[in-house]
């Protein structure tokens, strides 16, 4: 069930250092949001605070709210864990379990959710998210062989299987294609369309034709300087981001002419 | 600029060989190579001075029972109390290994370790005085509720060691020896599990400890039993804190806590050796020669058990 969140005056912080700061913004439910800027300007940190990834970091602490359907997922009695039960992620490099095998992967998130459940409802479940990522047919008779085995693109729709296994609210995806050639990337790309009709999607890209191409709102982040931290410049619809943008750092920055 | 030209004619498609990269693929090839004699040199040494033993009629064997008699105790003593060592040490070390890498505050972290790999510094002669003086005394009440209320059980069946110097405490010694090695390589080997893999299970929802559970321990399983062998090697081959610890007499028995106990190879041959002449010293060394396919045979089976499932190491 995908669910819509709201983040407001959030600033970040790895120790003393503030890497971002004041976002607010609202990210729709069954839609793909990507996060574009410079490296260093605070996407990535700011992707990861919306599941509390951001606080394994030691040191690393959040000011502010993050609201998923009406919960502040800082709030005193909000669980880490749980969150990020509700709020699944993909990873900039594919990161499978190297010593679980295809189908331990993608049942792993079940496992730790629900402990025992029947053989059969995990191999449904298995297939299902496969399926889902667009992976079965290419592993359907290998589902016992390790999943580093795979190619980059087949392992990072494996970690997608993994992620939506667990049936998340929210999706978030941290750079999923950076790692990848152009025909993977575009089965990640069909893949995240026919994904967002089941989950609210954010994607961190620095490929801007793909911001253009899957996402319905675009952010775009920035920073003035080094040592200074980065923020949220503009949000808007991606048509308007990518034709008219309100603030001319975007436009600067989407047409090339950035600095 | 075009492009380089490659050298066709024949002949001139040699390879360039660097000075450099030549002699360190020597000088490794070298040390390979030097390790396998060396060990071919013990064995040959082994079976040589062994031969007599082997060969000789069963009473001239000391015991005047037969080498098999002489040497089967023997070889249970050390199985039996390098068993007891690593069963005690392996999960302990492992659990200190994670509290270090993944628990404890960084500052407590350094200094724990510190205190831990220290442990591997102090000479094994000072852990049997200390394993006689002061380790066995204190197990004695311990031993004695063992045989009480657990008595049912064919190891603490008694009866008690007045001395406390049995299997068990030499066993126990032996652990706290063992401990550092474990400790130090599964440490090793868990700081090096990739933060992806960590991150993938944490961002699952797994808790620390099932994060542990799915990314951090198998990844770090070859390294645990990595550990585990070298310990195991240690506890086979000690002879100083056994022979100090271990009150000697008589032959096999799982009993664990009572003071007639086998010796070991090695202990065995420290005690024995200096005494010894002719062919009693053809029978200690091949007492030794057991104790070496013993070893080897552990690794290799350790080896094949790291193997069995090395695609799914995590090392690709």
């Amino acid at each position: 069930m995908a669910k819509r969140i709201e983040v407001s005056d959030l600033n970040i912080y790895y120790g003393n250092f503030r890497a971002v700061e004041g976002v607010n913004v609202s990210i729709e439910p069954r839609s793909i949001t990507a996060l574009i800027g410079p490296s260093g300007c605070g996407k990535s940190t700011f992707l990861r605070s919306i599941n509390r990834m951001h606080e394994v970091i030691p040191g690393a602490r959040v000011e502010g709210k993050v609201v998923m359907d009406g919960v502040d997922l800082y709030g005193a009695d909000a669980d880490p864990v749980d969150v990020r039960r509700q709020i699944g992620m993909v990873f900039q490099r594919p990161n499978p379990f190297p010593t679980m095998s295809i189908y331990d992967n993608v049942a792993a998130g079940m496992r730790l959710n629900n402990k025992r459940m029947k053989k059969a409802d995990l191999d449904d479940l298995v297939e299902r998210s496969l399926k889902g990522a667009n992976l079965w047919n290419e592993v359907k008779d290998r589902l016992d062989r390790p999943g580093s085995g795979l190619s980059g693109g087949q392992q990072q729709r494996l970690c997608i299987a993994r992620a939506i296994a667990v049936e998340p609210d929210v999706l978030l995806m941290d750079e999923p294609c950076s790692a990848l050639d152009p025909i993977s990337t575009l089965a990640i790309e069909d893949l995240m369309t026919q994904l967002k009709e089941r989950f609210t999607i954010v994607i961190v890209t620095h490929n801007m034709q793909q911001a253009a191409r899957v996402s319905e709102s675009t952010g775009f982040f920035n920073l003035n300087g080094v040592g200074q931290p980065g923020r949220l410049i503009e949000f808007n619809p991606t048509e308007k981001i990518f034709s008219n943008p309100e603030q001319k750092a975007t436009e600067d920055y989407i047409s090339g002419r950035f600095g | 600029m075009t492009a380089t030209r490659i050298p066709s004619e024949p002949g001139a498609a040699k390879p360039v060989r660097r000075p450099g990269d030549r002699i360190f693929a020597g000088s490794a090839k070298a040390s390979g190579i030097l390790i396998l004699v060396i060990l071919a040199g013990v064995a040959a040494f082994l079976v040589a001075e062994a031969l007599p033993a082997l060969t000789a009629p069963a009473e001239d064997v000391p015991g005047g029972e037969g080498l098999t008699r002489y040497i089967g105790p023997l070889v249970f003593g050390t199985l039996l109390s390098a068993v007891i060592a690593l069963v005690v040490a392996t999960p302990l070390a492992v659990a200190i290994a994670l509290f270090i890498t993944h628990y404890a505050p960084r500052r407590l972290a350094q200094g724990l370790g510190y205190v831990v790999d220290l442990l591997a510094a102090i000479p094994s002669i000072v852990y049997g005085f200390w394993g006689i003086a002061w380790l066995a005394p204190k197990l004695v009440p311990f031993y004695q509720w063992l045989e009480d209320d657990l008595g049912f059980i064919p190891l603490f069946a008694g009866p008690t060691s007045s001395t406390g110097r049995t299997m068990l405490t030499a066993g126990l010694v032996l652990a706290i020896m063992i401990l550092p090695i474990i400790s130090a390589l599964s440490r090793e080997v868990f700081t090096q599990v990739p933060a992806l893999h960590k991150e993938a299970a944490l961002a699952l929802g797994a808790t620390r400890w099932e994060m542990i559970k799915i990314a951090v321990l198998p990844y770090g399983k070859s390294g645990i039993i990595g550990g585990a062998m070298l310990g195991l090697g240690r506890a086979l081959g000690e002879t100083m804190a056994v022979a100090l610890v271990l009150s000697v007499s008589g032959g096999i028995t799982f009993n664990l806590i009572t003071s007639g106990n086998p010796s070991t190879v090695a202990a065995n041959i420290a005690l024995e050796f200096p005494e010894s002449s002719g062919l009693d010293v053809n029978t200690l060394i091949a007492s030794g020669l057991a104790l070496f396919l013993i070893t080897l045979a552990v690794n290799m089976l350790a080896r094949w058990i790291v193997n069995r499932r090395a695609d799914f190491s995590g090392a690709n």
